[in-house]
């Protein structure tokens, strides 16, 4: 039930935003994560995004993810 | 010292098959390792997230655990542990005039006394499966003719999302919209396990998920009180091998910690913001956990502010339920850590997800389902533990 998918933030208007989850484009609500930015990668669960990923040290597990950073 | 940093993880995508061999490998020998330290003949860990059970059993990585390494899936599932009572207080909701229920998916089938949510909508209650709690307030503004109750049933993972939504629904006055709490907070159930008079657990894989938004400190009672380890771990099968590496290296470590294995999703501080929110609209409160019981400040309630949208105050005349647990169903001791499902005389039987009789086979990921999905067939062999068989009977 806690599932979250990892996807990169595409635009951000105020508190959503429209994110892909490799290839697949969906808006989801930027509540929670004040700072994030667009180019962020996100985990997004049940619409919104609850915590900024750092994938900074781990580029192939943000490959295999299906996110580029 | 066996561990590896998550360089070893990037290396391993390269060459997956070889990363899994190496750490079965490692866990192996860590694993006897400390069942020499404990004379026992398993180390028994526990996960408490329903996604973890699933990711194990899929994978495929549960049948390739030695048979040092005894896995449990504790009370992490908040499908499971919602109760009867609280199901048939639901079912009453949704039959109130003008009520729209809203829930997620996974709550429609769990059967409370008199039926399930998918009952209540066949026999004409307007019952509706959203995606985020977002869409029901969305869908309240747009039927303002109706009253929409979102069914808040979640961890700390899916709290903060109710409390945010409710700050949209201040904002921007939308009235007919309210929420049935149903929360359970993860911390304080680890405490009831670990209270517990015969519980056996040498270390705990934590949830991912509820973690980055909590962050490490609220588990430190579980090292530093009851001396047990615990990882936070992610969900592809490469970061849960990393887990479990890394739990028994702890288990054999001087003072118990607990680590942080999903390092790309949560900072030690969890989400702050999140936690602000959470603390700004509920205070904790006492909480019936289906097959486990009542467990102090492990659920919440709408501070006074949001008292507006607590259904359970907008429909007064809420009936009292008291539905007794299904004769027979072991998931109350599933839950705690002191049987398997194959240990329940329903499972495979009486109790397969078509015929679900207890909480823990009719949610996807409860421990039944897993099991019988992917046929897991052990029983929980307590002479080996020393323990009577009859304490894994359900109250
Ligand atoms: S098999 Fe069914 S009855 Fe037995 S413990 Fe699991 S859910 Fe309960």
């Amino acid at each position: 039930m806690c599932l979250a998918i990892p996807g990169k933030i595409l635009t951000r208007e105020g508190q959503t935003g429209r994110v892909d989850f490799g290839g697949l484009i969906r808006q989801a609500a930027l509540d929670l994560v004040p700072d994030a930015a667009i180019g962020d990668v996100v985990l997004v669960h049940a619409g919104f995004a609850i915590q900024k990923v750092d994938l900074s040290m781990e580029p192939e597990i943000a490959e295999r993810l299906g996110v580029s950073c | 010292m066996l561990m590896k940093n998550s360089a070893g993880a990037v290396a391993a995508l390269r060459r997956a098959p070889e990363f899994a061999r190496e750490v079965l490998g490692d866990i192996r020998q860590l694993s006897e390792r400390a069942c020499r330290r404990t004379g026992r003949d398993t180390v028994q860990i526990m996960e408490v997230c329903g996604t973890h059970t699933m990711s194990f059993a899929q994978s495929g990585l549960r049948g390739l655990l030695p048979d040092t390494v005894r896995l449990l899936s504790g009370p992490g599932c908040p499908v499971c542990v919602t109760t009867a009572a609280d199901v048939d207080r639901t079912v009453w909701l949704a039959h109130q005039p003008g009520v729209t229920l809203t829930t997620f998916g996974d709550m429609l089938k769990v059967p409370g006394s008199t039926g399930s949510l998918a009952d209540a909508s066949a026999s004409g209650a307007d019952v509706r499966v959203v995606y985020s709690p977002a869409d029901a307030l969305d869908l309240a503004a747009a039927l303002p003719d109706r009253e929409v109750v979102f069914l808040g049933v979640g961890f700390e993972t899916t709290a903060p999302l109710v409390a945010a939504t409710l700050l949209r629904a201040c904002e921007t006055g939308v009235r007919n919209f309210s929420v049935f709490p149903l929360f359970k907070l993860v911390p304080p159930a680890l405490r009831a396990i670990l209270a517990g008079r015969s519980h056996q657990n040498d270390g705990f894989v934590l949830p991912g998920h509820v973690s980055a938004i909590i962050g490490l400190a609220p588990y430190s009672f579980v090292a530093d009180e009851f001396g047990v380890p615990g990882v936070i771990a992610g969900f592809e099968p490469f970061d849960l091998l990393e887990a479990v590496r890394l739990l028994l290296n702890l288990v054999t470590e001087e003072p118990a910690r607990i680590a942080i294995q999903y390092t790309r999703g949560v900072p030690s501080g969890g989400n702050p913001a999140a936690l602000r929110m959470l603390a700004e609209s509920f205070d904790p409160c006492e909480a019936v956990w289906r097959a486990v019981g009542a467990i102090a400040e492990s659920g919440l309630a709408f501070k006074k502010h949001l008292a507006e949208f607590d259904a359970a105050r907008k429909f007064p005349g809420m009936p009292a339920c008291d539905a007794p647990e299904p004769k027979g169903c072991l998931c109350g001791a599933i839950l705690m850590g002191r049987a398997l499902p194959a240990d329940c005389r329903h499972f495979g039987t009486t109790c397969t997800p078509e015929t679900a009789v207890g909480p823990c086979m009719v949610s996807s990921e409860g421990a039944c389902a897993a099991a019988y999905k992917y046929g897991f067939t052990e029983t929980s062999r307590w002479k080996k533990f020393g323990r009577p068989r009859k304490e894994a009977t359900a109250p």
